[in-house]
């Protein structure tokens, strides 16, 4: 703010530029181009999946399963640039530092529930029938 | 907080740049719906979690591969799918101005939301006839969860939508309407999302064997 003091004396001069800033950000605004082609890459990627599972087209199931979560991580990466408008720009990158942390925390509970819990099925006690676990202390 | 900002460049040349504290405003609406939109994503991904953990549990009941009929699912996904687009071509009509454009257009989506939502019920009432109640099994229980939240969320949306259609027939397309349009955007496009984690994870992946 050192710099206002000699404003005045510039103001009538040529070499004065004022800019508004308006700080509407291009959240939500999007082009014609840019939802037609979200649209269709969505489509694109949504007919391949079911296309592999309800042709059956590989035989191993855990095949299918990884190419159909690959199809729909790139799905919501399409969704993400085109319809929800993300980039690292948006809110001065606070929006994408958000998502960020949001997906973090995702990946912490989705595996680590998966984690405990499996882990918890296969350290039973075999012999125990549910009868023998409910006579536990 | 009207700030002016003055630099002076080096061959002496003044740059002004006034901030807009109208535009400002708006953009904190944004950036604190974003926020609500990514604590509503923490709420999906536990119920994810409990599906992960639940989805073979099924008590000697049915499994998904007998219940889900992917054809039901597929014509559901296009749906909320067309939904998006339609909804996005709303907000294009709306940077126009076109007001009736932009009704039109809301109208549309409103029509495919109803769409998803009748088939999702008639899926469930099917379900629910053949036995596949949420009490059924652990897989059912957390399906239904899982499942019935995102149809909640899309029904919301729809009565958002209708009171949205109201409020610019009644007072047309101004910076406050044009706000909370943007807003349902983010909202109706974040559901889309959620729905191709539910349609992968819960509908592809339960009907392999």
């Amino acid at each position: 703010m050192s710099a206002r003091a000699p404003v005045s004396d510039e103001l009538h001069s040529d070499a004065v530029h004022v800019e508004v800033v308006h700080d509407h950000h291009e959240a939500g605004h999007g082009s014609r181009k840019g939802y037609i082609t979200g649209f269709v890459l969505s489509a694109i990627l949504t007919a391949i999946p079911f296309w592999l599972v309800m042709a059956g087209v590989f035989t191993d199931p855990r095949v299918t399963s990884l190419v159909i979560m690959a199809f729909a991580v790139a799905q919501i990466v399409v969704h993400m640039v085109y319809f929800l408008h993300m980039n690292a720009r948006s809110e001065g990158g606070w929006t994408m530092m958000a998502l960020i942390f949001t997906i973090v925390l995702v990946v912490i509970a989705l595996s680590g529930s998966l984690w405990v819990m499996y882990h918890l099925n296969t350290n039973m006690m075999p012999t125990m029938s549910p009868g023998d676990m409910r006579n536990m202390p | 907080m009207a700030q002016s900002h003055t630099a002076a460049a080096d061959d002496g040349e003044l740059h002004f740049y006034v901030a807009d504290e109208h535009g400002h405003a708006e953009g904190g609406t944004m950036l604190g719906f974003w926020l609500y939109l990514m604590s509503d994503c923490l709420i999906f991904a536990i119920l994810f979690a409990t599906y992960g953990v639940l989805g073979r549990s099924y008590a000697a009941g049915p499994s998904g591969a007998d219940l889900f009929d992917l054809k039901l699912v597929a014509v559901n996904t296009a749906m909320l799918l067309f939904s998006s687009i339609t909804y996005g071509f709303a907000m294009l009509e709306m940077e126009k101005g076109d007001q009736r454009m932009t009704q039109r257009w809301l109208a549309i989506t409103g029509a495919f939301g109803l769409c998803f939502i009748g088939l999702e019920l008639y899926e469930f009432h099917h379900l629910i006839h053949e036995g596949a109640t949420p009490q059924r099994s652990a897989f059912l229980s957390s399906f239904f969860t899982l499942v019935g939240t995102h149809g909640l969320h899309v029904t919301f949306g729809l009565i958002w939508l209708t009171t949205l259609m109201v409020q610019v027939h009644q007072r047309g397309l101004i910076q406050a309407n044009r706000r909370r349009l943007m807003c349902l955007s983010m909202f109706w496009h974040f559901l889309d999302v959620i729905w191709i984690g539910v349609f992968t994870f819960v509908y592809l992946m339960g009907s392999l064997s």
